[in-house]
């Protein structure tokens, strides 16, 4: 940035994006961090690859889709969660079982890109109804059933839930840990919308 | 519907590769062309047949992602349209359908029907832009721009990088998509700072790819799926012959700041 004035300080941002570039280039393969996680990728895609199921892995997305959006869409209750979540294990279990991805890892290989990502989506869709469970309010299009005023309106609960849900990742088959951010409003305070 | 068709295959850059006919016996009319390849992998999988590579993304013609030859036409040869926005409607029951991937020098096949556009991220990335601090967006009309020039540098602007007018090009030229760049940032106050040495390394880029000349076709008019014009082409050329008579080394220009 010679002879600019770095107004916004993009320079300086920059040049600390670039070191960090440098560390992750120069990253040991070595380190036990960096073997673990390369042994845990190749585990997960030798899996993926030499099974020998018979369904596709678009027909498993389709059906993890179906679940969250019966019972996780914008309006949810507990009964639909509580579905949800012995549903979604129940299919994940099937989908390590009977997932069939051809070709190999060393190819350009969409069918097993694909794998990898819906594998993923198990998690993500199994933490959403966690969460939307967990969460006993209306929030928005968040809208839990049981929580509405009689008027069918959102229902906010403010005292307990004026959070941001960070969900830790405990490893398979345990529950995540949750951690709390609160959420402050020192000014204008969230209240029941009205369009009244 | 029932149709044929006639793929080409190529396991990898190095394969020779060759067409490989599949019969596609359940085809609905309201299904994009690509939903009808989605339905077409489901059944090779299931046959433990390696599917047919191609590439998608959005899926509402918006991302560039999308693009083949279909019966030799780019994205099918129908007006403003991408493969993803082409329904199966226009197709009839019994069709043959020829499917091949952008043939050009600069655009190497991976697989299949999916091709590298590398070439034109390194167009880009040798002047498709403007050198301004970032940070916050600027407030509205800050800087006046006449409505003709808004009009025009979004016209050009709509170009979404998908490589059908290399494709459709008999020299696989790629001015057009060089002058959609040039042409959405030259119509602009902002991109005049930059707007010769734009030109000039944009051009240089597109010949170091391996992009051949243009020789005024217009195939690339009327293939392009979002209706860029020819004129983008003269203004590249106008900003080109310019730019090589005027332009000095940044080394004798740049001084105390």
């Amino acid at each position: 940035m010679h002879g600019q004035r770095d107004v916004l300080g993009i320079g300086a941002h920059l040049q600390r994006v670039h070191r960090l570039g440098d560390q992750i280039a120069g990253a040991d393969a070595d380190d036990p961090a960096a073997k673990q996680a390369v042994a845990n990728s190749t585990t997960i895609t030798n899996k993926l690859l030499n099974g020998t199921g018979n369904r596709t892995v678009d027909s498993f997305h389709r059906e993890l889709g179906k679940i969250v959006w019966d019972n996780c869409g914008m309006a949810r209750n507990e009964a639909g969660l509580k579905k949800a979540l012995s549903q979604i294990p129940a299919l994940r279990e099937k989908f390590w079982k009977n997932v069939r991805v051809l070709g190999t890892n060393e190819e350009f290989n969409q069918s097993l890109e694909r794998a990898g990502r819906v594998a993923d989506f198990f998690e993500l869709a199994e933490l959403m109804c966690l969460d939307a469970l967990d969460r006993k309010e209306s929030c928005g299009g968040h809208f839990r059933e049981e929580y509405q005023t009689p008027e069918g309106e959102a229902l906010r609960d403010d005292n307990n839930y004026s959070y941001v849900a960070a969900w830790e990742f405990q490893g398979e088959g345990r529950s995540p840990a949750l951690t709390k951010e609160p959420l402050t409003f020192n000014y204008v305070h969230p209240s029941q919308r009205s369009y009244k | 519907m029932k149709l044929i068709l006639h793929v080409w295959r190529q396991k990898n850059p190095q394969d020779k590769g060759g067409m490989v006919r599949y019969d596609a016996p359940n085809v609905n009319e309201h299904m994009s062309f690509l939903e009808m390849l989605d339905v077409l992998n489901e059944s090779l999988i299931e046959k433990g047949e390696d599917p047919i590579a191609f590439d998608h993304d959005c899926r509402e013609g918006i991302c560039g992602m999308c693009g083949m030859m279909i019966n030799g036409k780019a994205h099918g040869g129908f007006k403003g349209t991408t493969v993803c926005q082409l329904h199966m409607r226009h197709f009839k029951d019994g069709d043959e359908i020829y499917l091949e991937p952008w043939r050009a020098k600069a655009f190497p096949v991976i697989k299949d029907l999916a091709v590298n556009r590398a070439s034109f991220d390194r167009i880009i990335a040798a002047g498709g832009f403007i050198s301004v601090p970032t940070g916050s967006a600027p407030d509205g009309n800050t800087i006046p721009v006449k409505k003709q020039d808004a009009d025009l540098a979004m016209d050009a602007a709509a170009c979404i990088g998908c490589g059908a007018c290399v494709a459709a090009c008999p020299n696989a030229a790629a001015a057009l998509f060089v002058g959609a760049k040039i042409s959405h940032l030259g119509h602009l106050p902002q991109g005049q700072v930059e707007r010769d040495r734009r030109a000039l390394a944009m051009v240089q880029q597109m010949n170091i790819e391996g992009f051949a000349n243009c020789t005024n076709i217009g195939e690339c008019e009327a293939a392009c799926p979002k209706d860029i014009k020819l004129e983008v082409i003269a203004r590249t050329n106008r900003d080109y012959i310019k730019a090589s008579i005027t332009e000095r080394p940044e080394t004798t220009t740049a001084s105390a700041g």
